[in-house]
């Protein structure tokens, strides 16, 4: 009833902050203590519960519309007019070099590490679930992948491979334009038992890889791969597994 | 306590800056909001300091120096927070953080299971605790900072990240089994 690791050690322990010689000592205490066992149970129960009961409250879409006009609003605005138009070709080729930059800026993620996708998962999360309000989650509205396939010709510079899974039990609910880290992309949307998967896809230089480990944030989770010149991230509420198995059936 | 978003004064920003801003900061609003909303204890003021928190990172983006933008973003948010709070309701940052508290017997995991099984009863639990440890709470398991974050964005020794969740805990455990009647009258 007096242990002092129970209001000590014992949440280093839970939050995984020991290194590993005080995790192990930690542990041969839990073999001996039922003050620590009981209390580290707990514990754990108590995580769950504020895990699992949807505690997290993300920013309302209207507050981030706000506060980028508010970012827009403290911007020096480019003073164009004043520069005098000789100068208009210097101004035309630093254009040009901070959009090569940017361009390389946005590739080199992706060179060091496989697995990173050239967006962010708050903008994917974002517009999954942007997508969900009323009256946003289609352009083009069909479960015929030669109705949604020609959509997006002369929309995008590229074309996104459609397919249907409705006898896998994906079915496809039709697509729509999207703009995810600045890109302009192509979102699929599949249903799966009455849930929504946003399949957002835009091509890539990069080389192909295997569909990457979930990604789990606000309830969401996301699976990334790279696939014969597109990357393509799905996301959902949906259980991983679904997830995966969609992804499977894409990458085929 | 000085921030690191405070000391020098404002720059005037340009649309690299705004661009660099979008990509490393703005990702976080969800965390800053969330954050907000579990120190004040209400959405319809998070909203607003969440914004000015966010407009006020911007100002002093400059001072941005890479790293870790989560964190940096969130010790604004939380200073941002506070200085709301001080001004609009300083009762509820008179709880001393460090008051000893009486060692009590630990609560069934069953219990306390099934205490917490309940949204309602978890966020009423939650928003009795005074905000100092409603925060490192928040931060812990919803946002699930490291004590190192921790640390940097509520700006308590590293060193006493680890006592502060344990009292934390402790206070939300005993919030959950306290009938719901001795809760309300505490408020
Ligand atoms: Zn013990």
């Amino acid at each position: 009833m007096s242990c002092d690791f129970t209001r000590t050690v014992l949440h280093g322990y839970l939050d995984g902050e020991l290194d590993a010689t005080g995790a192990a000592e930690f542990e041969r205490h839990l073999e001996s203590c039922r003050e620590c066992t009981t209390a580290l149970g707990a514990e754990e129960s108590l995580r769950s519960s504020l895990q699992r009961s949807g505690l997290y409250e993300g920013a309302p879409v209207g507050l981030r519309k706000k506060i980028r006009a508010g970012l827009d609003a403290a911007t020096a605005p480019p003073d164009a007019i004043r520069i005098p138009a000789w100068r208009w070709l210097a101004v035309a080729a630093s254009i040009l070099l901070v959009a090569s930059v940017s361009w390389f800026a946005w590739l080199r993620p992706a060179r060091d590490s496989a697995a990173s996708a050239p967006f962010t998962a708050a903008e994917i999360i974002d517009a999954h679930v942007r997508s969900l309000q009323p009256g946003h989650l289609t352009d083009v509205a069909s479960s015929d992948n030669q109705t949604v396939k020609p959509w997006f010709n002369g929309k995008l510079a590229f074309v996104p491979p459609v397919k249907d899974f409705a006898d896998e039990g994906f079915s496809l609910v039709g697509g729509r334009l999207d703009v995810l880290g600045g890109q302009n992309v192509a979102a699929l949307v599949y249903s799966r038992r009455k849930h929504f998967i946003n399949v957002f896809v835009l091509p890539t230089r990069e080389p192909d890889t295997p569909i990457h480990p979930p990604g789990l944030r606000q309830g969401y989770q996301w699976r990334h791969w790279r696939r014969q010149g597109m990357e393509y991230c799905a996301v959902s509420d949906v259980s991983d597994s679904d997830l995966y198995e969609l992804a499977q059936l894409l990458y085929q | 306590m000085s921030g690191s978003d405070q000391g020098k004064g404002p720059d005037v920003l340009d649309a690299q800056d705004r661009a660099r801003f979008e990509q490393l900061v703005l990702p976080h609003l969800d965390a800053a909001f969330n954050l907000a909303r579990w120190i004040l204890k209400s959405r319809a003021e998070c909203e607003d300091v969440a914004q000015e928190a966010m407009l006020r990172a911007y100002r002093f983006f400059r001072g941005f120096h890479g790293g870790d933008a989560r964190a940096w973003l969130l010790q604004i948010v939380r200073n941002t927070c506070y200085t709301w709070l001080e001004k609009n309701r300083p009762v509820e940052l008179m709880t001393e953080f460090d008051e000893e508290l009486h060692p009590q017997p630990s609560t069934s995991p069953e219990a306390l299971a099934i205490a917490g099984d309940n949204r309602e009863r978890l966020t009423r639990a939650l928003e009795t605790l005074p905000p100092r440890f409603r925060e490192v709470l928040v931060l812990r398991e919803l946002e699930g900072c490291s004590y190192k974050e921790i640390a940097a964005i509520t700006a308590i020794p590293i060193g006493t990240v680890m006592s502060a969740l344990a009292r934390a805990r402790q206070r939300l455990q005993s919030a959950l089994t306290h009938s719901p009647q001795e809760a309300s009258r505490e408020l």
